[in-house]
């Protein structure tokens, strides 16, 4: 089964404070050398059929993401090919 | 006149926008989400809470409701709607109101009495204030931090559609202090404080919130917009 994967990201000059948040939390963890943490959204989409990007990107574009404050990048993943973790 | 407010599975503050509603003389219409008749209504107000657990983003279920595309066709059309905290949020997301609303800047949840000005009063929602009033409502979010790029908001500067401004602190780090704006056609506001919970004296900070209500009576009675007696303290 193939799934649709969408990817959404804050835009570049919307502030992440969450993010920030994660980045200002890892020198407890010893962690001395990240500038930058930056937090989105992975969405994974199943369709009764073959997987349709252009339909997923009409998804994405009307409601997964705010086209406002948020990019959106899609691809597709094939679960017969194993993912290395 | 009717004022209708709409109950989303996960709404909060339909109870109190309708009663604030009532105490400025208006009849109340429950509307629901699923329901995409708006019953004659003359106004609407969306009210706060977390529709659809907030799901996604705030408002981003909310918005594709029935009683929604009923509310964005009759918007387009001159229907006075008031979006408070998520209503204002689904505005946003139904594009009926530029820019978005994020999470506060210092992650917390904000939950105070907060100053406002008042900065325009040529809306269906303010004509009952003066311009450059102070007003002290309710501020309650976690996501109430108004974002929009720099072209939007200096738009909004320049038309006259930033409505309110906190004062005396900015609770959630929103661009430029906005609390409330508008839009081109002064029919549809949002605003992240909560004036339903500033009508009566038992359990609000003041009285300010009712100034909302009554301007919408009085454009719907057809006083001229902006022809102000003295605002509500």
């Amino acid at each position: 089964m193939a799934r649709v994967v969408v990817d959404v990201m804050l835009k570049p000059e919307i502030l992440d404070p969450q993010g920030q948040a994660v980045a200002n939390a890892l020198p407890r963890l010893g962690v001395t050398d990240v500038s930058s943490v930056r937090i989105g959204r992975r969405i994974e989409i199943e369709f009764t059929g073959e997987p349709d990007l252009d339909r997923a990107r009409e998804i994405a574009d009307k409601l997964l993401a705010n086209p406002v404050i948020e990019d959106f990048h899609i691809h597709v993943v094939d679960d017969a090919v194993a993912e290395v973790a | 006149m009717r004022i209708g407010v709409v109950t989303f599975p996960g709404s909060l503050d339909d109870g109190d926008a309708a009663r604030a509603a009532r105490i400025a003389g208006a009849d109340v219409v429950r509307l629901w989400h699923g329901d995409s008749d708006l019953h004659g209504v003359d106004a609407v107000v969306l009210p706060g809470g977390f529709s659809y657990g907030d799901a996604l983003r705030c408002g981003a279920i909310a918005r594709f409701a029935p009683a929604m595309d009923s509310i964005i066709d009759a918007a387009r059309g001159g229907l006075p709607v008031l979006g408070i905290c998520n209503g204002f949020q689904i505005l946003c997301e139904a594009h009926l109101l530029p820019g978005a609303l994020t999470r506060n800047q210092h992650l917390h949840f904000r939950n105070r009495d907060q100053f406002l000005r008042v900065e325009s009063t040529d809306t269906a929602w303010t004509n009952s204030f003066t311009a450059g009033q102070e007003i002290l409502i309710p501020v309650k979010n976690g996501e109430g931090c108004y974002v929009a790029d720099e072209r939007t908001l200096d738009q909004l500067e320049a038309e006259g559609r930033v409505i309110a401004r906190y004062v005396r602190g900015n609770p959630n780090g929103s661009q430029r202090d906005i609390a409330a704006i508008t839009n081109e056609a002064g029919n549809v506001v949002g605003i992240m404080p909560h004036p339903e919970h500033a009508v009566e004296t038992l359990t609000g900070p003041s009285l300010d919130g009712l100034g909302f209500f009554t301007s919408v009576l009085r454009a719907l009675a057809g006083a001229p917009a902006g022809a102000n007696a003295g605002g509500h303290q």
